[in-house]
């Protein structure tokens, strides 16, 4: 029995993000949408989260961190990118310090639109993720 | 049955306590929020989780401490069932704990570190007070075993109020709630990242929540020494305890570990060491 479909850890990074698309993923762990009842937790730590969840477009910046925060997640693991600039750099796309989207960097799995992503596509993106997951699970085991 | 069988119950039995607990306070704290919360099994599926997902080693010895950590945990509650002295327990508890620190305090991760720093603290803070208990409850009742004490006819609660007061405080450390929390930083705060078990992944981070969940089932059998009339009498107050926990938890922010320090030994000194130096007087 697998239970990563009942205990996916998310760490959110916030890119290049204007904070619209943070915003939505907050609300989604306030008590309108509480995504804790299906055993989500926001962890801060890289070590112990399953799910990258990225919002806003990859800079010269944080190309570091975020291969950074992805090489230290423990496998299996997905990444969920969130929003129009994470999905391509958005509007931001031809800005001079703007590299497009997080699959510049690391391999994404889910892609999820919108500018600002709603709450219910994120948690579904997220869904999704959960069953890339399974998927890789089954791979390495 | 022999006490034996009571220690083997306990090792058994505890982790299952323990996470049902951890169940039970997630919900009533989504709920003190606003929130519906995860089921009641959650504990157990994040755990479950934990044992499937890789474990980062970052060097050799984390491993073998934790699982040091782990059964030290649940050696104290053997020693305990199974009739071994009281304060020795209560030194073997300390050594559990110690286990931790070292694990912790053995990665480079600054965060790591700072929580071993820490948690060392906060067993300062808290060991000195189970040791003042053990002393109280065997000079109330005269006897130095747990079974001895749940079958002496004396009420060890109100002899020692003080120490069920100044218990109230440590479990707070003990369960690591807020405003005591400083060395790990639990998942709605982030200040130390994940203090402690920053760099612990996969089974190594499952290891620290089944030492944890030995740790709540320990402080539930040490509150039945308090109420010692019978062990459901002791689980009931304990569970009045842990509910008034949470709302101490979900109302309050962490404080500074001065602070932590400062209180916690007034309270033990005050309260537990006053109470047993007056029975000591008293000559009761």
């Amino acid at each position: 029995m697998s239970f990563f479909s009942r205990s996916p850890w998310i760490l959110h990074y916030d890119g290049s993000s204007c904070n619209g698309c943070d915003i939505e993923v907050l609300a989604c762990l306030t008590p309108l949408y509480d995504v804790e009842r299906f055993g989500v937790l926001n962890t801060g730590n890289p070590k112990h989260a399953d799910i990258l969840l990225v919002t806003g477009s990859v800079n010269e910046k944080n190309i570091e961190i975020i291969e950074n925060l992805y090489r230290q997640m423990p496998d299996p693991k997905v990444v969920v990118a969130v929003g129009a600039c994470a999905c391509s750099g958005g509007i931001f796309a031809r800005a001079y310090n703007i590299q497009g989207g997080i699959d510049k960097v690391v391999p994404v799995d889910v892609y999820v639109p919108g500018c600002a992503a709603r709450p219910e596509s994120i948690i579904d993106g997220v869904v999704q993720g959960i069953a890339a997951l399974e998927q890789k699970r089954k791979k390495t085991a | 049955m022999t006490p034996a069988i009571y220690g083997i119950l306990f090792v058994l039995l505890a982790p299952v306590f323990g996470g049902l607990l951890v169940g039970f306070d997630r919900i009533v704290s989504a709920r003190m929020q606003g929130r519906i919360g995860p089921p009641l099994l959650q504990p157990f599926y994040d755990f479950g989780k934990l044992l499937q997902k890789q474990a980062r080693q970052v060097n050799p010895v984390v491993e073998p401490l934790l699982l040091g950590h782990v059964a030290f945990m649940a050696v104290t509650g053997f020693l305990l069932l199974s009739g071994t002295d009281l304060i020795f327990t209560a030194f073997v508890f300390a050594l559990a704990a110690l286990f931790l620190v070292l694990a912790a305090g053995s990665v480079n991760s600054p965060y790591s570190f700072a929580g071993a720093e820490r948690e060392l603290i906060v067993l300062l803070a808290s060991e000195p007070f189970f040791i003042l208990m053990m002393a109280g409850v065997c000079k109330v009742t005269g006897e130095s075993s747990f079974a001895g004490v749940l079958a002496s006819s004396k009420l060890v609660a109100v002899e020692l109020p003080g120490v069920v007061l100044a218990f109230l405080m440590v479990a707070t450390i003990k369960l690591r709630k807020s405003p005591f929390d400083i060395s790990t930083s639990h998942h709605p705060h982030q200040e130390l990242v994940s203090g402690l078990t920053t760099d612990m992944s996969g089974r190594l981070l499952a290891y620290v929540e089944l030492a944890h969940w030995y740790e709540s089932a320990l402080l539930a059998a040490f509150v039945v020494l308090l109420f010692n009339w019978s062990i459901a009498l002791g689980v009931v107050v304990f569970l009045v305890a842990y509910a008034l926990e949470i709302l101490v938890d979900n109302s309050t922010s962490r404080i500074k570990w001065q602070l932590v320090l400062r209180s916690t030994w007034v309270a033990t000194l005050l309260f537990s060491g006053g109470n047993v130096l007056a029975l000591f007087l008293l000559g009761r």
